[in-house]
């Protein structure tokens, strides 16, 4: 069952039971399953199991139904996100300007695939399309925050920066 | 001229046919097979495989025959050399991302997507598409997933959730990288696999199989230590013919004892003498339901698949399940106990193997809850494929064999005991030993029509002792849900229910030959001529009722005492318990 320890959790699993609520006083509403989804990791982040689970009983939709259609669409994380997320703009003037080499050096920096997260939960990478930030290509996003005129040493850098932030909070 | 009718060309030849239905329905009637790999008449057009494409003049593009409507004048094309080549090129893009293991695969020979190959003339391959690379999913007693022969035509997943409503498989990811699992990619042991195996039947590759134990059973077969002891279901006899070649629908019951014989079992017993001693303790089980008021209705509980599926979604039906084992494991527990005796041999020194045209079985024989004495009843189970595979690796000449007879005491049955195999036979073979038991009276009519036949769900009634008593028959776990609605929600309105978990019952079993070259799966055809093959058995015997077979009368004389008497108790009965599998909530599974 899903967790409701706190009362945190308590708002997010009733905020979510109440959305399904409404959709199925509508017509179909087995259709709203890829809104259900949506605002589930809007509240989760991501796609945890249980709550995969609670919305196959509330919406009676098989479980295995909702696996196939949470794992077809790249929006749905299935696993919980790092606290930061990488996005590498894989777009036509960031790639022209060398993003294939800016996403391997994160890659091996990291030790991490293309959505993959590492181990420690800090930073979680993706491919993204233009972000529309042209001018200071190459660019990688890191939550809300732009970092651009990268170069590989740059980009490790950035990385190696954002550690050393996290360190010193903690301490 | 009917107006019915519209016309239609097929290759410039013109056709009256019925308007209101696909290219494809249009040409088989009109004599045009036209090649085909993810549609099945019984399941969902999914329209995903495009081998069925055809030409249709004014279409810019081929279409797919199977979802596309007939209409008026139309003109289509089956064959020109251009359609050829588009349906040759379509195939070959299927199979240039499948294994080129063909030698080596279990389904060599049987197999949907060879004969398909072949038959579009595919005799080199032009590309070398990139290969899947997953690990084959062997958690399960009974069905193994191998994800890298899989061509995805969807055909398990729209079985597994349309016709048996279980949903336990789904196509997971997209594109190439694509994969039909279980949800949360759990392995097939902790999902709510029922075990049926009708996704290894529809399968048109070795994407799902049966777990194999030919190997260990070969093995086995050579320890002189051990006595060797076989039993094979009805619905064995009645489809093994089919695996030779033989056409559907003839009964092979003495041909298989023979081979079973010279493949090195010691003896070899009928699992419809334990069907009989079934219907002694589940007919006495409901006689003392009706008359102490218990739970009604009863329902059935020899098809194991439906016990799995019973335990996982209907919970709350577990105290109308009757507490018999099926006849496998009641034959199993009397060749360990009954027949040991006799025979004054150690009972863990019996190798009790089962021939069985079910996948579920393998799943219920390992099921803790039916040991006894700290033994299982059946070691071994294998399907009716993988003993035709035996019989034919071991040189045995099975189509010219010489019939022979069953070994006693634990051989012998009644024609009650045989129409097990088909749906709706546990039921009437249980009406004719319950009316005669209750009423002390010979019931006349002992062919019980109303429970007889494909129909999902059936309905039929008797009058016992003044008081009508109410039926339901449901095969394949979809139609199963639809009967249980009822039940749950009239809860009086019948007094036994009969469930199996496949179409058709255990004829149609998930371990029963491959279709031919004629054949598809779940073939109504197929599944009425093995039906026929049991009926058929049934009336020529001279015993039809359980409870005059002799075998069945001497083993409660010198052994069991009467039926439901603590010795029976304690061998053949057994208790179900709520397993919710992870992944999965109770109730709703089910749409």
């Amino acid at each position: 069952m899903p967790k409701t320890d706190t009362k945190q959790d308590q708002a997010k699993l009733s905020e979510l039971k109440e959305f399904i609520a409404k959709c199925k006083e509508k017509p179909n509403p087995q259709s709203y399953l890829i809104a259900v989804l949506h605002k589930a990791q809007e509240l989760y982040e991501y796609l945890p199991r249980d709550i995969m689970d609670m919305v196959a009983e509330q919406m009676n939709v098989p479980t295995a139904h909702i696996w196939g259609v949470a794992t077809f669409y790249h929006y749905f994380n299935l696993t919980p996100p790092g606290k930061y997320t990488i996005q590498v703009c894989l777009g036509t003037a960031c790639y022209v300007k060398g993003a294939g080499q800016i996403m391997e050096a994160i890659q091996d920096e990291l030790s991490i695939e293309t959505g993959g997260v590492t181990d420690d939960g800090l930073f979680s990478l993706q491919g993204a399309r233009c972000l529309g930030a042209c001018g200071l290509a190459p660019i990688i996003m890191v939550n809300d925050k732009i970092h651009g005129d990268l170069t590989p040493e740059k980009v490790r850098k950035v990385l190696k920066d954002y550690r050393k932030a996290e360190k010193s909070k903690a301490s | 001229m009917n107006e019915e009718y519209i016309t239609i060309y097929i290759n410039d030849k013109k056709y009256k046919v019925k308007p209101d239905q696909t290219i494809m329905q249009a040409a088989d009637a009109c004599g045009y097979h036209i090649p085909r790999l993810c549609y099945h008449p019984k399941l969902s057009i999914e329209g995903a495989c495009r081998v069925c494409i055809v030409e249709v003049e004014g279409q810019r593009n081929y279409v797919a025959s199977c979802a596309f409507p007939v209409s008026d004048q139309m003109r289509i094309q089956t064959n020109t050399p251009q359609l050829r080549r588009a349906r040759r090129d379509i195939i070959e893009l299927i199979i240039d991302n499948h294994p080129e293991d063909c030698h080596t695969c279990e389904r060599d020979g049987n197999c949907e997507l060879q004969r398909l190959a072949s038959s579009v003339g595919i005799r080199a391959r032009h590309f070398d598409g990139p290969r899947k690379q997953y690990e084959i999913d062997l958690s399960s007693t009974s069905v193994i997933r191998d994800p890298d022969k899989c061509i995805l035509c969807g055909r398990c997943v729209r079985m597994c959730s349309q016709i048996q409503q279980v949903h336990n498989l789904t196509q997971a990811h997209r594109g190439f990288g694509t994969v039909v699992m279980p949800a949360y990619n759990m392995p097939m042991s902790e999902s709510v696999c029922t075990k049926c195996g009708q996704c290894i039947n529809v399968c048109p590759t070795a994407s799902f199989l049966e777990k194999n134990y030919t190997q260990e059973l070969f093995q086995k077969l050579n320890d002189p230590d051990l006595v060797k002891v076989v039993q094979f279901a009805p619905s064995v006899r009645a489809a093994i013919g089919e695996a030779f070649g033989i056409g559907a629908g003839r009964n092979m019951e003495g041909e298989l004892v023979a081979a079973l014989k010279k493949l090195g079992f010691d003896y070899v017993f009928d699992t419809q003498f334990s069907a009989d001693l079934t219907i002694m303790e589940e007919a006495s089980e409901f006689l003392e339901r009706v008359h102490n008021n218990d739970k009604l209705p009863m329902i059935t509980s020899c098809s194991s698949a439906w016990m799995k599926c019973m335990e996982q979604f209907y919970p709350d039906l577990i105290e109308n399940i009757s507490t018999c084992k099926s006849p496998m494991s009641m034959q199993g527990a009397m060749a360990k106990s009954y027949f040991a005796g006799k025979i004054d041999v150690e009972p863990k020194k019996i190798l009790s193997v089962a021939v069985m045209c079910c996948t579920a079985k393998k799943y219920e024989a390992a099921r803790p809850e039916l040991e006894f004495n700290g033994m299982r009843g059946v070691d071994i189970v294998v399907t009716t494929r993988e003993i035709a595979w035996m019989i034919k690796s071991a040189g045995i000449d099975f189509v010219n064999i010489q019939a022979e007879g069953f070994d006693n005491p634990i051989g012998l049955s009644s024609g009650a005991g045989t129409i097990f195999g088909v749906t709706g036979g546990v039921m009437e073979a249980a009406i004719r030993t319950a009316y005669e038991l209750s009423t002390g009276q010979t019931l006349v009519d002992i062919e019980v029509e109303g429970v007889r036949g494909l129909k999902g769900i059936k309905e039929g009634s008797i009058t016992m002792e003044g008081q009508e008593i109410r039926v339901a028959v449901a095969h394949g776990l979809g139609n199963a849900n639809k009967l249980l609605d009822i039940v749950r929600k009239e809860p009086d309105r019948y007094h036994f229910v009969e469930i199996m978990g496949c179409p058709g019952g255990c004829i149609g079993g998930g371990g029963q030959p491959y279709p031919g070259v004629n054949s598809i799966p779940m073939d109504e055809n197929m599944l009425a001529a093995r039906a026929e093959a049991l009926y058929s058995s049934d009336r020529k015997k001279t015993i039809r009722r359980s409870h005059e077979n002799p075998s069945i009368q001497q083993i409660y004389k010198d052994f069991l005492g009467r039926p439901l008497s603590k010795k029976s108790h304690e061998l053949l009965h057994t208790h179900y318990k709520k397993k919710l599998p992870k992944g999965i909530v109770p109730e709703a599974a089910k749409i």
